[in-house]
C-alpha cells in the first residue's frame, strides 16, 4: 500500500524537477503503478496545474502533453486519421475505459515498460521525448537510458505520412499483452517495433532490403524471419520465449501484410 | 494533513485529508457505500466514480487530486440508474450484486458518451467492469434490452 509523506501541485516544471531531485520524490502520472509499490514516497509531484494535458497539433507534429491520458489519445480524431486508427487499435485493449481515463502517456512512457502498448505504438512512430533538462530526445534513445531525475514534458511526434499496422497478442481481453507488434513505414524507411517480449519494446529496421521490391507474402514472410532472428525473447508467466518467437513471426508477418494492403 | 474542497454528489463538502488517503476511502468515510474496493490492481472496475463526468477507478486516484473536481458515485445518480437497471435485474445478471455498482456507474458513463451504442461499443465501454458470477452476456442482454425499449418509446422493464 502506498504512503506519501508530502503531497505538491508543482507551480512550474522548474518546480517540479527541483523537488524530484530527492531520493524519495516522485512524479506522479496516473499513479496506477505508483499506487501498488511498497516503497514510501517522500513528495509525490503532481503535475496538473502545468497545462500538460492537451494535444497540440502543429504542420508538421502532435505535442502530446505527459499528462494526457490514454483515453484522449484513443479519441483524438486527428492522430487517429494520421495512423489510419491504429493508435486506439493499440489503445483500447488497454484495461478498460476508466483505466485509460487515468493513465498517461508521460507515465507510460517513463515508465518504459516491457509489456507497454504505449511504447511499441510511439517507437513506430518518429517520436521524440522532451525532458524538462535534456531536452528533446528520441523515444529509442530514451528507451535504453537509465532512470533519472528528470521530467518528462511531452512526446513529439513528427507528422510524416506513415503507414502503420498495429498488432499484439494477449491471453485474454484487457489482460497485459504476450506480445506487441508495430510495423511502420516512414519515409521509405520500414520498422519493426516488438514489445512484451517480455522486455522492452526493441525497433529493428529493414536494414537488408527484405521489403523494397514491395510487400508480397514472400517479401513479408522474409521480413518477419528477419525481425524474429534479431529480437532476444524471454519467458515469464504469459508465456515462453519460444511461443513469443512464434508469435513474432506470426505477428510481423501479418501487420507487414496489412501494410501492403492484404490483411488477414 | 491537506485543506480540500469538493463536490460530492452535488453537495459541497470541505475535509482534511492525509497525502495518501485514497479516493475510495474518503468517499466511503463520507457515506458512499457504494463503492467497493475489489482487485486493489486498478483492473475490475468495482470503485467506478464519475469525476467531472468521466469514469475513474477511485481505487487508484489519490482523494487529495479530486481537489476543486465533483465527484458523484451511485447514491447520487439512482434516478439515471434506475433507467435501466432494471433491465438488467430483469436478465438475472447481477446475481451476487456485488460489482453491480461499478457496473451502472460505467453505463451511465457510456450512455451520456454514447446513447445507441452497438453490442461491441458495449462490450468494449465495459471492458474494464468484471463480474466473476455472470459471464457478461446478461448485463449485455439487459442493456441492449433497455435501448430496444427506448427505441420502441420506453416500455418500461418486466412488461
Amino acid at each position: 500500500m502506498i504512503t506519501i509523506q508530502n503531497y505538491v501541485q508543482a507551480e512550474s516544471l522548474d518546480e517540479a524537477w527541483q523537488l524530484n531531485q530527492k531520493r524519495n520524490a516522485r512524479v506522479l502520472g496516473g499513479m496506477l503503478w505508483l499506487k501498488m509499490g511498497q516503497n514510501p514516497v517522500g513528495t509525490a509531484i503532481d503535475l496538473c496545474k502545468l497545462g500538460l494535458d492537451t494535444i497540440e497539433e502543429e504542420e508538421s507534429s502532435f505535442s502530446i502533453g505527459a499528462m494526457v491520458t490514454l483515453r484522449a489519445l484513443e479519441k483524438h480524431p486527428s492522430l487517429n486519421a494520421w495512423t489510419h486508427g491504429m493508435a486506439a487499435r493499440a489503445l483500447q485493449p488497454i484495461v478498460g475505459v476508466q483505466f485509460r481515463n487515468m493513465a498517461t502517456v508521460g507515465g507510460s512512457l517513463w515508465g518504459r515498460f516491457g509489456f507497454s502498448d504505449v511504447l511499441t505504438l510511439f517507437l513506430a512512430l518518429d517520436t521524440k521525448v522532451e525532458l524538462h533538462k535534456r531536452g528533446l530526445v528520441p523515444l529509442e534513445q530514451f528507451t535504453a537510458m537509465d532512470y533519472d531525475n528528470d521530467i518528462l514534458v511531452r512526446a513529439v511526434v513528427r507528422k510524416v505520412p506513415c503507414r502503420l499496422s498495429y498488432q499484439a497478442m494477449r491471453i485474454q481481453r484487457t489482460d497485459l499483452p504476450v506480445l506487441t507488434c508495430a510495423v511502420c513505414q516512414l519515409e521509405g524507411e520500414t520498422r519493426a517495433v516488438i514489445g512484451a517480449r517480455p522486455g522492452k519494446a526493441l525497433v529493428i529496421r529493414d536494414d537488408t532490403g527484405l521489403l523494397q521490391g514491395g510487400i508480397t507474402a514472400e517479401s513479408a514472410a522474409a521480413f518477419a524471419d528477419y525481425v524474429t532472428g534479431k529480437v532476444p525473447m524471454g519467458s515469464n508467466s504469459r508465456g515462453s520465449a519460444a511461443y513469443r518467437s512464434h508469435l513474432c513471426r506470426v505477428l510481423t508477418r501479418r501487420a507487414t501484410l496489412e501494410l501492403g494492403g492484404q490483411a488477414q | 494533513m491537506i485543506e480540500m474542497n469538493l463536490t460530492l454528489n452535488g453537495k459541497p463538502v470541505a475535509a482534511r485529508v492525509d497525502p495518501d488517503l485514497l479516493l475510495i476511502d474518503f468517499l466511503r468515510d463520507h457515506g458512499c457505500l457504494s463503492v467497493k474496493r475489489g482487485c486493489e490492481t486498478s483492473n475490475c472496475g468495482l470503485c467506478t466514480v464519475l469525476m467531472d463526468g468521466t469514469p475513474i477507478l477511485s481505487c487508484s486516484m489519490l482523494a487529495v487530486r479530486a481537489a476543486g473536481h465533483t465527484i458523484q458515485t451511485l447514491e447520487g445518480l439512482q434516478e439515471e440508474a434506475a433507467d435501466f437497471v432494471g433491465f438488467i435485474a430483469d436478465q438475472g445478471a447481477d446475481q451476487c450484486g456485488f460489482c453491480n455498482p461499478g457496473f451502472v456507474m460505467n453505463t451511465i458513463a457510456l450512455l451520456r458518451e454514447n446513447p445507441d451504442p452497438t453490442d461491441d461499443e458495449i462490450r468494449g465501454f465495459l471492458a474494464g467492469n468484471l463480474c466473476r458470477c455472470s459471464g457478461y452476456e446478461g448485463q449485455l442482454r439487459g442493456i441492449r434490452s433497455y435501448l430496444d425499449s427506448r427505441g420502441k418509446g420506453g416500455t418500461s422493464h418486466g412488461e
